[in-house]
């Protein structure tokens, strides 16, 4: 059910493009109106969810400190995994954000008969970073639709990215490990009974979206070569805001394009809202200076509580047979 | 009581997931892995609310009328209130990585005891009532109601988790569940879920001053026995005061010390390392706990009892306070004491009144952790110091999980051990440090009822003490946490009989030599030293 379910969305999703465009000729539609329309849902609500989550604000300083304390001169502190200063946050957060530090801490924990053992699991670690970094190349590659001229860095990384100078067009790694990391990551799901335990239509849906987009793109670019020019007159006319209907593109651009817009509008809206998120995080972005540095809750208020005279009202007796002191006779 | 199955049995861990998915394999309330219900005198004390007496095994748990809204409402309120609530509710991608990094997961093999499927039992119930896509979605968004079986389920596994935060240094995100469980076991609250185990010490917390409930005529005389010991050990007197005004230092430490072994050896590490000092200190009486299971009902509950610290220190005209040796105790005074009730102006920064340090890292809050403190003397080399005498234990060190995670205070308890001790190895690197495991009983879970669960939280820790005895013959388990000392002791009973438990500053009491003392044949437990075991 938490499979099907998004596996055949996914399925129909397609459909809908191909039909849309082979039978119907919404090419205004799928190339102009709905595009337009996920992006701006995917801004505002990115932004709206951002700003929802910033508005509840941090009552306490609870960062998770991984590393030593900054304590006495002559005990070395951990700057990064336990930072005391907003530039240890900074590494802390670059090193979270660009290279997933947590997760290269995992482990895999097992009892082997009665003992617990702890072996390495870099495998996740590893097929995150490699999915989310060449996602990230591919977006920075199209940019290359939305510009009139190339930069050189964009050349470059385009130039990187094809380093096996394979094919014509060139085959792009980033294409070929973005595949691999998404089925990794929906084997690893469907694999390791836990994790299917916990795995939602939520967990899937994202997964065989993104392997529909790539697949699709893979497909337009080494197999039926759509017509480029095209595409580009497109993109270049959504950014003047007066877009035109190319000739002659083929219906698997317009399919790679509606599932794209697909997961523009469906992100702020999902678990995906992680990229967003992991910036706030209060256990990561927070400085561990909680006795240096006083940290206030806006929304503190003031609570009953037993006072000194209350505690020495009902025990003076008491305290007086033993001889302890007391404020009043 | 329910029977503890023998450790051979209980190591036998299933980690089958059930052939039903989660949302339909209610909880099965098994008798030894729960609490018993709060008692209605010890909610009435503390104005919690539907204080009733109730029992868990049955059927009607005497609910207040709507109380769906009660918790929705609630919910709502604490959404807007802390951004890790709401955060951490929406950013996890249920990728796994915290699965197996939870003691009661290894230990148990339920799939509700992963971080990921514990916090999603009350993550589903904000996705139905909070979230457009729970509401049109439903099952198939992961939301569903929240009715009776949901909340039965909330409350059996928001108590099996002890806030210990090791999930959290594995996620990517960082989500902590302790803040997810906080928040859980504030909703339960409200609807007078609590149980015995910790609004007991709630109430004499609030009314006497400390969890145990002694009475200030009680501590004198519990000080007392301790004092007849350490004379009876060095030949010294030692005379420390309670609820004196004018001295430099309060000291502040968790009340379990004062009243059960082995923590009472290391109240008497204590009072024999000030005495050596001759540090200008007092104990006392009102503030006399440092730690604080209120923190485990609400966090107006933990702000309230946490009121004390300050307010004695103010009276009394102390400069600062050095806290003693507990977990959850410094959990709250590094993150949340300056914040309740700061700031705390009214002291000065601490500066070690034999060494001279200054603790910049104190400046705001002026409270000190003892081992800082005993670390900075044996640094100045202010200490003399006899090791051999802790020649007869093999130690390993356990972090405290709020200590490591909450604070990093890593190095200074080991720097301490080093010096008071020969013969100290480490446990193996991933149960140790920020990735140090729970000793099963935290947060409140340490009641005897409840002692199949604490075993099976406690085996990852138990396993590791294990490996280090049967590999250097290690005897011995030093911590820095009462709670610790109480709860290990058992588990070291059950799962590696050999070993024993002990608070840093019983070691350093050992070993200190005192001036004046008394050739020493008897450590603090007054059993022979090394060498001297033909001498009884």
């Amino acid at each position: 059910m938490h499979i099907a379910v998004p596996f055949f969305t996914v399925i129909f999703l397609v459909l809908i493009a191909y039909a849309g465009i082979e039978a119907a000729h919404l090419h205004v539609l799928f190339g102009i109106v709905i595009p337009y329309a996920a992006f701006t849902v995917f801004v505002l609500g990115f932004i709206l969810r951002v700003r929802n989550w910033g508005r509840s604000p941090v009552p306490f300083r609870i960062p998770t400190t991984c590393g030593q304390q900054k304590s006495l001169p002559w005990i070395k502190a951990s700057t990064v995994e336990n930072p005391s200063s907003t530039f240890g946050v900074i590494v802390r957060m670059a090193l979270e954000i660009l290279f997933f530090r947590s997760l290269f801490r995992n482990l895999k924990t097992e009892m082997h008969e009665d003992r617990v053992v702890y072996g390495s699991a870099k495998w996740l670690w590893l097929a995150g970073l490699a999915f989310h970094w060449s996602f990230l190349i591919i977006v920075i590659r199209h940019f290359r639709f939305f510009l009139g001229d190339i930069p050189f860095v964009l050349e470059m990384v385009e130039g990187l990215d094809a380093f096996l100078q394979i094919g014509a067009p060139l085959l792009y790694t980033t294409d070929i490990i973005i595949l691999g990391a998404v089925t990794y990551l929906f084997l690893r799901r469907v694999a390791i009974p836990q994790l299917k335990y916990i795995s939602l239509a939520a967990d899937y849906f994202p997964l065989f979206l993104i392997f529909g987009i790539a697949l699709s793109g893979v497909l337009m670019r080494y197999f039926f070569k759509v017509h480029v020019v095209g595409v580009k007159t497109l993109t270049m006319g959504w950014l003047s805001l007066s877009p035109v209907i190319p000739e002659n593109v083929g219906v698997i651009f317009y399919i790679h394009l509606f599932l794209i817009s697909v997961l523009l509008a469906y992100f702020p809206f999902s678990k995906l809202m992680h990229v967003g998120g992991v910036f706030l995080s209060p256990t990561r972005n927070l400085i561990n200076n909680n006795r240096m540095k006083r940290h206030v809750n806006p929304w503190d208020y003031p609570v009953h509580v037993h006072t000194y005279e209350e505690y020495e009202e009902e025990f003076r007796d008491k305290m007086k047979s033993v001889g302890l002191p007391v404020e009043k006779e | 009581m329910a029977k503890l199955p023998k450790p051979e049995e209980l190591a036998k861990v299933d980690f089958k997931p059930p052939k039903t998915g989660w949302m339909d394999t209610p909880a099965n309330l098994k008798p030894g892995t729960f609490c018993w219900g709060a008692k209605a005198k010890n909610l009435q004390v503390v104005d919690f609310p539907n204080a009733r007496d109730w029992n868990p095994t049955e059927d009607d748990w005497k609910l207040p009328k709507e109380w769906e809204g009660t918790v929705l409402e609630a919910m709502a309120d604490r959404l807007s209130k802390y951004r890790s609530f709401k955060l951490f509710l929406d950013i996890c991608v249920r990728c796994g990585a915290c699965a197996d990094k939870c003691h009661f997961f290894i230990g148990t093999g339920d799939p509700k005891n992963m971080p990921v499927l514990r916090t999603e039992l009350l993550r589903s119930v904000y996705k139905k009532y909070f979230t457009n896509s729970g509401k049109v979605l439903g099952k198939l968004g992961g939301a569903r109601e929240l009715t009776y079986d949901v909340l039965k389920e909330w409350w059996y596994y928001f108590y099996q988790c002890t806030e210990c935060r090791r999930c959290s240094v594995f996620c990517p995100y960082g989500i902590d569940t302790a803040e997810i469980t906080l928040m859980a076991r504030e909703f339960m609250n409200l609807l007078g879920l609590n149980t015995d185990w910790i609004s007991g010490p709630v109430s004499n917390c609030y009314t006497k001053g400390n969890h145990l409930g002694l009475e200030p005529h009680t501590i004198t005389s519990s000080v007392e026995f301790f004092l007849d010991d350490i004379e009876t050990i060095t030949g010294i007197k030692v005379e420390p005061t309670f609820n004196r005004k004018g001295a430099e230092i309060l000291f502040v430490t968790p009340s379990g010390d004062l009243f059960a072994d082995p923590g009472t050896y290391t109240a008497m590490g204590y009072l024999m390392l000030f005495h050596e000092l001759g540090l200008d200190y007092t104990w006392s009486t009102y503030a006399s706990e440092g730690g604080n299971f209120g923190f485990f009902t609400s966090n107006e509950m933990a702000k309230r009892l946490h009121y004390k610290i300050y307010a004695e220190a103010k009276r009394l005209g102390v400069k600062y306070i050095i806290g003693g040796e507990c977990g959850h105790m410094w959990r709250l005074i590094h993150q949340y004491l300056d914040t309740w009730h700061g700031p705390a102006d009214f002291l000065e920064v601490p500066r070690s009144p034999v060494t001279g340090t200054v603790f910049e890292n104190a400046c705001s809050t002026k409270m000190v952790h003892v081992t800082e403190f005993t670390a900075d003397l044996i640094k100045n080399g202010k200490l003399t110091l006899d090791p051999s005498r802790n020649d007869h234990l093999k130690l390993t060190y356990h972090d405290s999980c709020n200590t490591a995670r909450g604070m990093g205070l890593l190095e200074e308890p080991r720097y301490v051990i080093r010096n008071v001790c020969n013969h100290f190895y480490e446990m193996p690197e991933n149960t140790i440090r920020e990735k140090t495991f729970c000793c099963g009983s935290g947060t409140g879970l340490n009641a005897s009822e409840n002692m199949e669960l604490r075993m099976q939280g406690g085996l990852p820790r138990a396993n590791a003490v294990k490996h280090v005895h049967e590999k250097y013959g290690v005897n011995m388990l030093a911590n820095i946490c009462a709670i610790d000392r109480a709860t290990l002791k058992a588990s070291m009973d059950y799962w590696v009989p050999a070993v024993g438990v002990t608070g840093v500053h019983e070691l350093v009491g050992n070993a200190m030599v005192m001036t004046g003392e008394k050739e020493r044949t008897q450590d603090l437990r007054l059993e022979p030293l090394p060498g001297e075991e033909g001498n009884e």
